[in-house]
């Protein structure tokens, strides 16, 4: 089990701030294909990967990264800070 | 607190005494706010999400590594979030160092990498509607600049 967390667009897109998710995916590529099929809001917020981000257990990684042992995922566009 | 995440406002003078006085040693310090642009007085307000947790993990690790490239004497980060107006301070960073050009430097390299390292995101609120700010490829060539150099 995964607390999946989206912010910014991915967030309103998705209408959802946090998701608890069942999942056996091996990386976080796999999960966005599993994410993608929840809803077709889904789908629109994961359909331009390279304006998405990733950050496992609140570390910045990629989308190949292993998800063995992460409890928490966030999918976010490029950052803004500053 | 060398790293604060922060809806209230901060007060610039004050922040930079209390830093100053922390630093025993240090030559000099250099400090920088960021504010929020009006955009020709289209802009009424912006908004700042962020990552609580992670947010100041990412500061916090960025802070440590300005302190060791740059052999700062201390770096101190404040960044707002929520909504803000225009005119107002969203963030400011300090740096102090034995000499000037590693207090510019670490300054630089603070506010070149919480640009696109630290999970903020702004929202503007316009008269054209509201729109998520795009992250500028500049602002990933900024970084590039860190890692060519040393």
């Amino acid at each position: 089990m995964i607390e999946v967390l989206y912010f910014a667009w991915l967030r309103e897109r998705i209408g959802e701030r946090a998701e608890t998710v069942e999942t056996e995916a091996a990386t976080v590529a796999d999960l966005v294909e599993e994410l993608r099929a929840r809803s077709e809001a889904h789908a629109l917020a994961f359909s331009d990967m390279a304006s998405v981000r990733v950050a496992l257990d609140q570390e910045l990684t990629t989308m190949d990264a292993p998800l063995a042992g992460v409890r928490e995922a966030a999918f976010f566009p490029p950052m803004t800070g500053g | 607190m060398s790293v604060r995440v922060q809806a209230e406002p901060f007060n610039m003078g004050a922040e930079v005494d209390d830093f100053t006085a922390e630093m025993t040693g240090a030559g000099a310090v250099v400090t920088f706010s960021g504010l929020v642009r009006d955009e020709g007085g289209t802009l009424s307000s912006m908004e700042i999400e962020h990552y609580p947790g992670m947010t100041e993990k990412a500061l916090e690790a960025i802070r440590a590594e300005a302190l060791e490239r740059f052999s700062l004497t201390g770096a101190r980060i404040i960044h707002r979030y929520g909504p803000l107006k225009p005119d107002e301070q969203i963030m400011m960073v300090a740096t102090a160092a034995r000499h000037r050009a590693d207090a510019f430097a670490g300054a630089e390299f603070l506010m070149d990498y919480l640009k696109s390292r630290a999970p903020f995101w702004k929202k503007e609120h316009g008269a054209d509607g509201t729109d998520w700010v795009a992250a500028k490829d500049a602002d990933e060539a900024a970084l590039d600049r860190w890692s060519k150099d040393r």
